[in-house]
């Protein structure tokens, strides 16, 4: 009634009173009980009057029976709530509270109460409470003294950082503040099993490290205890108080640490030089830079000692003789702690490489073998990275300028050194040189960039080569005159150079390191414009030579070609460069090379090879995917009529003998016709809102040579350029056209004649492009596939056609190259239609049972894995019963497919584990060797199940593993050795 | 096979350490023997005999049941090197150690973890 006006406050405490005033305690406590309630129902709508009379009567009360005081303090919690509060009530309330009220022997809900009462007026009263001055803190520490429950502790921690951090006076009871706090640290909690409030041992962890670290008036109290559990035994205390120290050192200045900087500086010496832990010394090291961080930022003045010089000092005075012995333990412990300290700031690593540098400069040269010069090489790179982060440093005084000749110098005899490890390191260092600004000359990255290409064509181990042309990609961007002037022409020479020793292994190797040399450096615009060209070059060069070996060369250059547009697709000019230049260059030498081809058929072009084709086509689809559409427009009218109408002017060189007619019928053209490949790399990877001019007609020709055609190369291009289009074609009548009049040509296609294949090959593509973007025929094509999955003939085609389905294809209809791909048709596919799947396999013959298997194994595959996870239940009979089918081909797939399953599910695995025992132990002994080790393989997989539910078979698996150790093949002796050690281990001791 | 177990004191591999090597291993499939000499890092290294058995442990769960087997100290490597083959070409012994649970809890050590 409150509430809503129609009783007021008083009236309540009118009817309420005999009941406030009965003797009793209990009853007394109800009356207050229910008083109280009302209050918290409606604190807001009370009177200021009603408020002063309720806090008197309340403060009052506090004196009363320790039955009442929980009422109590709810009301008071209410009042405390409330806006209207009198000024200087609430200083009255609390004053009340820490002269009556015996925190500690509350309960712990009370205890609370009385925590949100002061945190309610901390929160509103902030001015009244200051006026208390001293006397608050010093009552709140009398009420927080104590405190066990956690749920309270995160309240008083939150209670005494406000403190803090609101300036509230302190007065004298600093130290007392942080022994009432301290006496928690470090926090040993571990939230009880079905916890409720989800407490963890984080959040108090947190929560008490911001109250220390939150003042610097605590610094020396803090630090002596931060150091003493440094030296505790217990890992977690250690972590603790190095997290602490970082957090302080946020805030502290020299002078709270002056004191403490030599017993600091000793512990965290000992834990990095002694600890086994990785966690312990990473702590440590960050530790180590916030301290020196702290220092380095505190003002110098020309009077004291700086403390940065000193504390460095005696850190330099004890890692320094470690750095000299580059085989000892203590080496790596010492270079990291220099390296903390120094990466803290400018003067810090001013100071320690002034030092340090030199140091190791000498140590190089004084140690000759490779291993030492390369740790010593190593720590070296370590500061050179530090000196990175201050990024362009013109002051003449820093270390590693003047120092620069010798720096240098080590480098490039690290790459000159035979030690592999050690060229890898330096061309690291190299890196990292030259991406400092400024800091080497021109003539001395001249002398880079030779090291580099010597290293990239000529280094005898192939890592070493590798990590000089990624490291040339990622110099090439800073310095692209050099590269651009130096490095190109010097590749192109050596790719011409090569006439005189044709066919020799070594020149066949080196040219292919030039190609992808050219292509790791092509990472700025204006290099690619030096780099394509030549490429294209050494193309028509290769091309021109008749040898079938060159196959693998055409091949290479492709690839090369294909990485430069992978760099440049990120840039619109370069990209937009890159397709201009190449495209129309591959289009016309293949158009040319069939064309003379058409009219000499005997001469066979290494051009025209299916697998020079296929390289070509990611390479055209990589220029093509990240055009802009206008761009992408232009370059499509020209494209398209030339593989319609045969219109060839947009080609360089373009004087053909005779026409191009890719969709004509006639002997000759095949040639010709196998182009589709690289018509469908472009058009396949247009942007989905490019319009294709005469698509229609595209189609159609499209689908007659997927039908008709008697090379399963062309045909499969064409069914799949076919799928692409589909699959990107606006929705709508035509579209419905389009496809009506596919399987219309696919149906009978399919029913009998010589092109069955071609015809199931186009429905595949066609169906994958409907399922991928949900259109409503592709659930007619899938039932089409599956009745076809009891046809013997083609059965087991389509049983694999179902991996195409599922899986990513590379060069068309994915994401990348725009086509239309929802997400989740895998799982929609899968409940669509693996129920199906389940009822034709039990429905079917016994010939024809395996394809339906194998089916269902190619769309568990790639199936994501939580969701199979979840449908396990259910499908698992069938997939034991598969495995007793004879066909090893379902056999192994169904073991591939269980195999990663028992790794992932191995709760619900375990259920069927006599069954699983029995079929891998019998599989073991199979005629068919992939099958002998997949099922080894899953015996091996089987030891992540439950241990209680495997023990019961260790012996008998064991027993069983021995026949296979004496397997006439090697690779089903390795496995079995592999998974009959995990059986020995398994529930031993020692594991 | 045995050159990834592990040393029981070091992180490391015996073939790291070079205490198996291949030329020291003779394997003979016709009459089904095989002969394994290690080279303990010391002389008197104290884990010789834990070295040999790990070994021959392995080998008996990995070979075939055929195999006999002969795993035994390089010559002039080590102080108390007649011992050490006296115990580990007992049989009994052998056996003997492995019920042991401690012991057999550092040999599967070394057969673990490797990666």
């Amino acid at each position: 009634g409150v509430k809503n006006g129609s009783w007021s406050v008083l009236q309540v405490v009118e009817a309420l009173g005999s009941c406030l005033e009965n003797t009793d305690p209990r009853t007394r406590g109800r009356g207050i009980q229910l008083l109280s309630q009302v209050l918290l129902q409606c604190y807001s709508l009370l009177q200021e009057k009603e408020v002063l009379h309720l806090v008197l009567f309340y403060e009052n009360r506090l004196q009363d029976h320790h039955l009442v005081i929980p009422s109590v303090l709810q009301g008071l919690r209410a009042l405390s709530m409330c806006e209207v509060l009198a000024p200087g009530l609430a200083v009255s309330v609390l004053k009340a509270i820490f002269q009556e009220v015996h925190v500690q022997s509350l309960l712990q809900l009370d205890r609370h109460t009385v925590y949100s009462i002061i945190t309610n007026f901390m929160g509103t009263r902030e001015e009244e409470l200051k006026g208390l001055g001293a006397d608050f803190t010093f009552g709140f520490i009398q009420v927080m003294d104590g405190e066990k429950d956690p749920r309270n502790l995160l309240v008083a921690f939150q209670i005494v950082r406000d403190l803090i951090a609101k300036n509230y006076s302190l007065g004298p009871f600093v130290e007392e503040l942080f022994e009432v706090t301290s006496c928690y640290f470090p926090i040993d909690f571990s939230p009880p099993p079905n916890d409720p409030h989800g407490i963890q041992r984080e959040d108090l962890i947190l929560s008490l490290r911001a109250v220390l670290a939150s003042t610097s008036q605590f610094a020396e109290f803090l630090l002596p205890l931060l150091i003493e559990k440094m030296d505790s035994d217990l890992q977690s205390a250690k972590l603790d108080s190095l997290q602490t120290l970082t957090a302080c050192c946020a805030i502290y200045g020299q002078k709270e640490l002056q004191e403490f900087l030599p017993s600091l500086w000793s512990s965290l010496r000992r834990e990095v030089f002694q600890t086994a832990s990785e966690k312990v010394e990473a702590e440590c090291l960050a530790a180590l830079h916030a301290l020196s961080a702290c220092l380095s930022r505190s003002v110098l003045r020309s009077d004291t000692e700086d403390l940065l010089d000193s504390f460095l000092g005696s850190i330099l005075q004890d890692c320094r003789h470690h750095l000299c012995e580059p085989d000892m333990k203590l080496v790596w412990p010492s270079a990291k702690l220099l390296q903390a300290a120094a990466g803290a700031s400018l003067r810090a690593y001013h100071c320690v490489t002034r030092s340090v540098l030199p140091l190791l400069l000498e140590q190089y040269t004084k140690h000759p073998q490779s291993s030492q010069r390369r740790t010593i090489l190593e720590m070296l790179l370590g500061f050179l990275e530090l000196h990175q982060k201050w990024g362009h440093v013109h002051e003449d005084e820093s270390p590693v300028l003047s120092l620069r000749a010798s720096v240098c110098s080590v480098v490039f005899s690290a790459l000159t050194d035979p030690s592999v490890q050690l060229q890898l390191v330096g061309i690291r260092a190299l890196t990292v040189l030259s991406s400092l600004q400024g800091f080497l000359s021109p003539s001395d990255l001249e002398l880079v960039v030779d090291h580099l290409i010597c290293l990239a064509l000529r280094g005898e181990d192939a890592q070493s080569s590798e990590a000089a042309m990624e490291a040339a990609g990622s110099l090439a961007p800073i310095y692209p005159k050099v590269f651009s002037g130096h490095m190109v022409p010097r590749l192109e020479e050596e790719l011409q150079s090569e006439r005189e020793e044709e066919g020799s292994p070594d020149r066949c190797s080196l040219r292919q390191r030039c190609l992808q040399a050219l292509a790791a450096v092509s990472t700025h615009t204006s290099i690619v414009r030096e780099t394509v060209p030549v490429l294209l070059q050494h193309l028509r060069k290769v091309q021109k030579g008749s040898e079938a070996a060159n196959v693998q060369d055409l091949v290479s250059v492709c690839q090369s070609l294909h990485r430069v547009a992978l760099q440049c697709q990120q840039d619109a000019e370069g990209c937009w460069y890159y397709h201009q230049t190449v495209v129309p260059c591959l289009l016309a030498m293949a158009v040319q090379a069939a064309m003379q081809e058409s009219t000499q058929p005997l001469l066979c072009k290494a051009l025209l090879e299916e697998e020079v084709l296929a390289a070509m086509v990611p390479v055209i689809s990589a220029a093509t995917t990240h055009l802009s559409p206008e761009l992408a427009a232009q370059s499509v009218s020209h494209v398209v009529p030339l593989f319609l109408d045969g219109e060839v002017s947009f080609l360089p060189q373009n004087s053909f003998p005779c026409l191009f007619q890719p969709f004509e019928d006639g002997e000759c053209l095949e040639a010709q016709r196998r182009l589709v490949a690289l018509l469908m790399a472009f058009v396949c990877s247009l942007p989905r809102n490019v319009a294709i001019p005469q698509q229609e007609r595209l189609l159609r020709e499209l689908l007659a040579l997927s039908c008709s055609c008697n090379c399963p190369f062309t045909a499969t291009t064409a069914a799949k350029c076919f799928a692409g289009l589909v699959n990107k074609h606006p929705a709508g009548q035509q579209l419905d056209e389009i496809l009506q009049l596919a399987v219309n040509r696919v149906e009978p296609g399919l029913a009998e004649g010589p092109r069955r294949t071609q015809a199931l090959t186009l429905l595949l593509w066609v169906t994958k492009a409907l399922v991928l973007r949900y259109h409503p025929l592709s659930s007619r094509l899938t039932d089409k596939l599956l009745t076809l999955l009891s046809d013997t003939e083609l059965g087991p085609a389509v049983a694999d056609g179902f991996s195409l389905l599922m899986a990513e294809s590379p060069d068309v209809l994915h994401r990348g190259c725009h086509a239309d791909v929802r997400i989740m048709f895998r799982q929609r596919f899968f409940t669509d239609n693996v129920p199906k799947l389940v009822q034709g396999f039990h429905g079917a013959g016994p010939d024809v049972k395996a394809n339906y298997l194998k089916g269902l194994s190619h769309v568990l595959n790639h199936l994501p894995k939580p969701v199979l996870v979840t449908e396990l239940p259910t499908l698992l009979p069938l997939l034991l019963e598969a495995l007793s089918c004879s066909d090893r081909v379902v056999q192994l797939s169904t073991l591939s497919c269980l195999q990663p399953l028992l790794l992932e599910a191995p709760q619900i695995m375990s259920l069927h584990v006599d069954t699983l025992v029995t079929k891998f132990l019998s599989l073991t002994s199979s005629p068919t060797m992939a099958v002998r080790i997949a099922a080894l393989r899953c015996a091996h997989a089987l030891t992540s199940l439950p241990i209680t539910a495997l023990l019961p078979y260790k012996a008998r698996v064991i027993r069983a593993l021995a026949k296979p150790l004496d397997d006439k093949k090697r690779l089903v002796r390795k496995e079995a050795v592999a998974a009959r050690g995990e059986w020995f281990l398994l529930g031993s001791p020692g594991r | 096979l045995i050159r990834s177990i592990n040393d029981p004191e070091h992180p490391l591999t015996l073939e790291e350490l070079n205490v198996v090597e291949q030329m020291r291993v003779k394997v003979n499939d016709a009459e089904s023997t095989v002969a394994v000499e290690f080279t303990p890092t010391i002389p008197h290294c104290s884990m010789a005999t834990l070295i040999g058995l790990s070994i021959k442990v392995k080998l008996i769960r990995s070979l075939p049941e055929r195999f006999k087997l002969d795993v035994h100290i390089t010559p002039g490597t080590h102080a108390s090197e007649h011992a050490v083959n006296k115990q580990l070409a007992d049989k009994e012994r052998v056996a003997a150690a492995l019920e042991n649970s401690h012991l057999l809890e550092v040999v599967n050590q070394c057969l673990s973890a490797r990666s």
